[in-house]
């Protein structure tokens, strides 16, 4: 059992709306312990897939399993219980801002545990010293720069040591420092926790550097997968341009729209 | 053909007022069956009330004091002509504790605690935060929501309270020291006409049931809220106005029935 991937995606599909399919037949799965990072340009569904994995949403088809349960069949209760087995990092870090940084971090704490106060301030300024932020404690939220506010939200994210963790966006409007060290922070405290993680990410270099296999969606697809040096090496078209960065290739630079020249009037002749 | 369209616009307009209605019911009925942790971590709740009350306190008693000033000045004027101005005790007491106390101190409140609870949930919506409490199986209903419900549904009674002494206050300075009533008159008049259960428990009793009315509006508006500036922005005015119509609208509804029980 412990050799099971802990999160198994097995033709997942999904659409907030009949109109508009998200993912479709989407299949993936997490090894314990590791590092995957799901990549893919903006709006190709990797959040709408953490979403599912977390149990935010239902899928149409298929399903999402974690630790061996299929999260669309648990009822509130199991659903509660799988979630205070994963941790979340929101894309703008979701920090309680009427509550300072401390009380962030031991917000969980307070609602899960009967641990004492003292036990619960050492465990606080234990996971604040691992973001190097011990000394930002009693900031409010407000008061933290982008950087620091995301450093927060990862201390919080682990905060009950969780097996799973889900960081959205993670690197998203972060200065060239402090993308080092919320890449950094990420693989540490993988490793440090022995849990797994999973980073939906469009940022390549730096998620390249940390992450132990990589998953590259397009339009609601699974299009490519592989380690970091053989995503760096592929060949394949989708691959290349997302790595390379490059305008226009598979991944459209338009949005489907009707004939331009018709659009602006202009009369063929 | 255009008469189709707008009957079809009045239709759809209908149906989508019974539908929010209907989600408003379902939404108070979750708030209540999410009471408990407001029930057993009651330092949740006496921060909310400190929040929708406590920070009400110089909007009601300011009001309460220049509204009772007020009373006083056109009871008198209009007493003096039956040469009754004793009465005036009488007067301010039964309008502010029946009707004006909790009536207007309802108003302020939706304006004032009911608005700010739409923006401060609205605001953590948009901001990830309720979801990322419900990622962290704390239950947002019942984390955020129930605690600020009961806040304002304690604070409503209290604070129309205050407004009322205020008011009569208001009208004992312009009354008593200004016009020069009898301050024996003035109180024994009204202590002997004011009563427990019909006056004072009545306006009790209807502030309590624009509490809810509020709270339930304004929890609903701020969880309801599309996730966006404009969105929060508009439920905050939705919240201002169908809090105020909802209280008056009650308020009708409270004192038939009341007056009817009561047998006047």
């Amino acid at each position: 059992m412990s050799d099971a991937p802990l999160v198994e995606i097995q033709d997942l599909s999904f659409g907030y709306s009949s109109a508009r399919q998200i993912l479709s037949d989407v299949t993936l799965s997490v090894p314990r312990g590791k590092v995957v990072a799901l990549m893919g340009g903006s709006g190709c569904g990797k959040t709408t897939l953490l979403r599912l994995i977390g149990g935010q949403v239902r899928p149409d088809r298929g399903y999402v399993k974690v630790a061996g349960e299929v999260i669309h069949e648990l009822d509130q209760a199991g659903l509660y219980r799988m979630r205070r087995r994963m941790g979340m990092l929101f894309q703008f870090g979701a920090l309680f801002t009427d509550m300072s940084v401390f009380e962030n971090i031991a917000f969980q704490m307070r609602e899960h545990t009967d641990l004492p106060e003292d036990a619960i301030r050492d465990l606080v300024l234990m996971k604040l010293n691992a973001v190097g932020l011990r000394g930002a404690a009693e900031l409010m939220p407000s008061e933290l720069s982008g950087g620091m506010a995301r450093r927060v939200a990862l201390a919080r994210a682990v905060a009950l040591d969780p097996m799973l963790v889900m960081y959205d966006e993670p690197f998203a409007g972060l200065d060239p420092i402090s993308l080092g060290v919320v890449g950094q922070l990420i693989r540490r405290s993988n490793d440090a926790l022995g849990a797994t993680s999973v980073v939906v990410t469009h940022d390549v270099q730096q998620s390249l550097h940390i992450v132990d296999y990589v998953y590259l969606m397009a339009d609601g697809r699974i299009v490519a997968q592989g380690t970091p040096d053989e995503m760096r090496a592929s060949t394949h078209p989708t691959v290349h341009q997302f790595i390379h960065g490059e305008a226009d290739g598979p991944v459209a630079f338009h949005y489907p729209a009707g004939d331009y020249a018709a659009a602006l009037g202009i009369m063929h002749g | 053909m255009a008469e189709r369209g707008s009957i079809a616009t009045v239709g759809a307009f209908t149906l989508g007022a019974i539908r929010r209605l209907g989600q408003a019911t379902l939404f108070l009925g979750q708030v209540l069956r999410h009471s408990g942790t407001s029930l057993t971590r009651p330092a949740l709740t006496v921060r909310e009330i400190y929040f929708a009350g406590a920070l009400s306190l110089i909007i009601i008693m300011v009001s309460g004091l220049f509204v009772g000033m007020v009373l006083a000045l056109q009871g008198y004027d209009t007493l003096q002509t039956y040469g009754s101005e004793e009465k005036l005790g009488v007067l301010v007491a039964l309008s502010l504790v029946r009707e004006l106390g909790p009536v207007v101190s309802a108003l302020l409140f939706a304006s004032r605690a009911g608005s700010a609870i739409t923006a401060e949930i609205g605001l953590m919506k948009a901001t990830e935060q309720i979801v990322a409490m419900d990622m962290m199986a704390v239950h947002p209903v019942a984390r955020v929501v129930a605690p600020r419900f009961w806040g304002a549904v304690l604070s409503m009674p209290l604070l129309a309270a205050l407004f009322s002494a205020m008011g009569i206050f208001g009208a004992y300075i312009v009354g008593v020291r200004l016009l020069g009533v009898d301050v024996g008159a003035f109180w024994a008049q009204m202590q002997a006409a004011v009563d427990f259960e019909q006056d004072i428990l009545n306006g009790v009793i209807k502030s309590a049931v624009f509490g809810v009315g509020i709270a339930a509006v304004a929890t609903f508006e701020g969880f309801d809220a599309p996730p966006t500036a404009e969105g929060v922005s508009r439920a905050t005015t939705r919240t201002v106005v169908h809090s105020s119509l909802l209280v008056l609208a009650l308020d009708l509804v409270l004192t038939g029935f009341m007056m009817r029980m009561w047998g006047e």
